[in-house]
């Protein structure tokens, strides 16, 4: 099999010293942003962004893609030592995590963790390197109607994973199609939405929108609720799990890995769903399950195991079918963009350096993220511990210098400042701004594939149902909707979303 | 009087049915074409109606159904982050990236209830600034004036 030879040359890309030390980079910065609640993995990849224009594109997606999943990693920190979930993919891992921690078990309860993501991180590597060319051919047969669809079903699917309420998720599909508009039109080189300012005829930039809604905003809101932060600073001792715990976390560790696998894939899924689905899978096959919540070590396992697997395998669709499943994959398709990369089924062909050097580099990164974390644990909870009023101020700077380096252009400054209360505001009315990202960065895309799928059917509408793939992703686009819509599932997602 | 059920469904669909008109009123300057061969104003007019109609359906929602109240809006921080980030839009060009540091940072901190201009945030305002200039300016070469033209 070539895959084999495919890794291999991935491994030789990601191992160079260049490319370990940017994986290093995004692999320590992750996991930072993992542990200070309140910042997240969208807002620092936008922030750095910039920085990654001048490194060869090979290395920058490297790095943030290294940002992502050791985000993961960093989150699990901060839920188990101090029950504040740094991202919202850990907040189940607080729930046994604490409890382990405050019974003295911090240790093992981090290695579990650590052992678990890790375990997890190598089998989704492989899932990616064999599923992956195996989607991108199907991929190459797609048509402008079958892409049409398959957008349509990412934004579906996006919001489904979208906490908040689900009519002003669809809104906040079109608002980001719309401000998707804002530029000249490719066809017909039509300025559209400009009112006349040279600044946006490019279209707006995603990292103005990016960073003024998920990094100003997001401060805006956090300044609401200033709680202080009471941090277990009591000394971290017994990092090996026992050989009982290793018996009790094997299972929990491959299940996890499995249903994390394959909510990754699918569009919109993602680290935060598979890590409540484990938790909740772990709970139905455990025989004691009434140890769950007092400091289950499956509690840890699994879920920990799943959000990993499930951040890996998101790049999937990102990777073959060019579409992102979530905010995150969306900046990294903004990333490949600007390196002058078309994101889709052809990378893997025209740019295997780049393809398999980002899959090796995950599981690289995975192993590191190993390594360092648990020796780094002090340095974590020193990090837990800086108070919210001295970190904000510095995003903000970090913000406003990143931004105004992606054009040099001061007009970038002011429009992240607007989005930034449009964050806010979207925040305060229930209305998540992630499905407005990936819309906006998804729109032009799905207009194009439109009008390509129209022209060739002479405006025939019907050729999107007519096509039996089209037709088949429009059917599963309805078929999540009106899951969605139904009461009892609907229930069960205001539960899985309360403790956000 | 009308009595407002649930103000977050009132607020947003205003939020909606506003763009989604002003998409449309704007885009029936472009070309609309037919479905065939889509005119620039095409897609632009079909998205903005669908927002519209989700307007209608959200502030009806909102007029109709219980739902819940908006709550105490955190106007002294969307006001200073917000202020803070124009501030530095503002005086990079002319005072330089050290003064627009300064501003920024100043500002910016006033937002939170904590923050006390004490030797400790004095400290850490000059490194942060000193940190953003050795890396940004020095280190990545990024075209910003140290100092403005005020200064000279």
């Amino acid at each position: 099999m070539d895959i084999f030879a495919n890794l291999w040359l991935g491994l030789s890309i990601a191992g160079t010293f260049y490319n370990l030390f940017y994986c290093l980079v995004g692999v320590f910065l992750g996991t930072a942003i993992g542990v200070l609640p309140g910042l997240g993995p969208v807002a620092t990849i936008a922030m750095l962004l910039p920085i990654t224009f001048g490194l060869p594109p090979e290395s920058s997606l490297i790095m943030l893609a290294g940002i992502y999943y050791g985000a993961q990693y960093g989150g699990s920190t901060t839920a188990i030592l101090v029950n504040l979930p740094g991202e919202p993919s850990s907040v189940v891992t607080a729930l046994d995590g604490y409890q382990m921690a405050r019974q003295g078990h911090a240790g093992r309860a981090l290695s579990t963790a650590a052992i678990g993501s890790f375990i997890a991180g190598t089998i989704s590597t492989i899932l990616i390197a064999v599923f992956a060319p195996a989607l991108a051919a199907v991929a190459l047969q797609f048509g402008p109607a079958e892409y049409f669809s398959l957008i349509v079903l990412g934004l579906i699917a996006s919001i489904v994973m979208a906490s908040g309420q689900l009519l002003h998720a669809l809104g906040m599909i079109l608002v980001g199609l719309l401000l998707g508009m804002v530029g000249t039109d490719v066809n017909s080189a039509v300025p559209r939405y400009t009112f006349g300012m040279t600044s946006v005829a490019d279209g707006l930039n995603f990292v103005v929108i990016a960073m003024g809604v998920f990094g100003l905003g997001e401060i805006i809101a956090n300044l609401e609720d200033e709680a202080d932060r009471s941090v277990m600073t009591k000394k971290v001792t017994g990092l090996m799990p026992t050989k009982e715990d290793w018996k009790r976390i094997v299972a929990p560790i491959l299940r996890g890995t499995a249903l994390g696998s394959l909510l990754g894939i699918l569009p919109g899924g993602g680290a935060a769903l598979a890590s409540f689905g484990s938790y909740a899978l772990e709970k139905k096959m455990s025989k004691h399950p009434e140890q769950f919540g007092k400091g289950a070590i499956e509690g840890v396992a699994g879920p920990e195991s799943a959000n990993n697997a499930g951040a890996q395998t998101s790049f999937i669709p990102m990777l073959t079918l060019g579409l992102p499943s979530n905010a995150v994959m969306a900046l990294m398709i903004g990333a490949m963009i600007i390196q002058g990369i078309q994101p889709g089924p052809s990378v893997m062909t025209d740019q295997p350096e780049l393809f398999w050097g980002l899959i090796a580099s995950m599981w690289i990164g995975n192993l590191m993220l190993l390594v360092l974390n648990l020796p780094l644990i002090g340095l974590w909870v020193r990090m837990i511990a800086i108070p919210y009023h001295f970190l904000f101020p510095i995003i903000i700077v970090f913000c406003a210098i990143g931004v105004f380096s992606v054009n040099n252009n001061v007009f970038d400054v002011y429009a992240m400042a607007a989005f930034g209360v449009a964050g806010y505001i979207f925040r305060r009315l229930d209305a998540e701004p992630a499905p407005m990202l990936l819309a906006f960065i998804l729109g032009p895309m799905m207009e194009e594939f439109l009008r390509r799928a129209l022209l060739f059917s002479k405006g025939d509408l019907t050729v999107l149902v007519t096509r039996p793939v089209s037709a088949a992703l429009l059917l599963v686009a309805t078929i999540l909707l009106a899951l969605v819509l139904l009461p009892t599932i609907r229930r069960g997602r205001k539960i899985a979303f309360q403790e956000e | 009087m009308i009595r407002v059920r649930g103000e977050k469904d009132l607020g947003i669909g205003a939020i909606y049915l506003a763009l989604g008109l002003a998409g449309f009123i704007v885009a029936r300057d472009y070309s609309f074409g037919t479905a065939g061969r889509m005119g620039p104003g095409y897609f632009p007019t079909v998205i903005s109606s669908l927002l519209m109609c989700f307007g209608v359906v959200t502030t009806a929602k909102g007029m109709l159904r219980d739902g819940e109240p908006i709550g105490k809006i955190n106007w002294k921080g969307l006001t200073l982050v917000t202020l803070s980030v124009c501030a530095f839009g503002f005086s990079l060009e002319t005072a330089g990236l050290i003064a627009a540091l300064t501003v920024l940072i100043l500002i910016s901190a006033a937002a939170s209830e904590r923050f006390r201009f004490e030797i400790r945030a004095t400290i850490g305002l000059l490194a942060l600034v000193i940190f953003c200039v050795a890396v940004f300016v020095e280190g990545l070469g990024l075209p910003m004036p140290i100092l403005g033209d005020w200064f000279k």
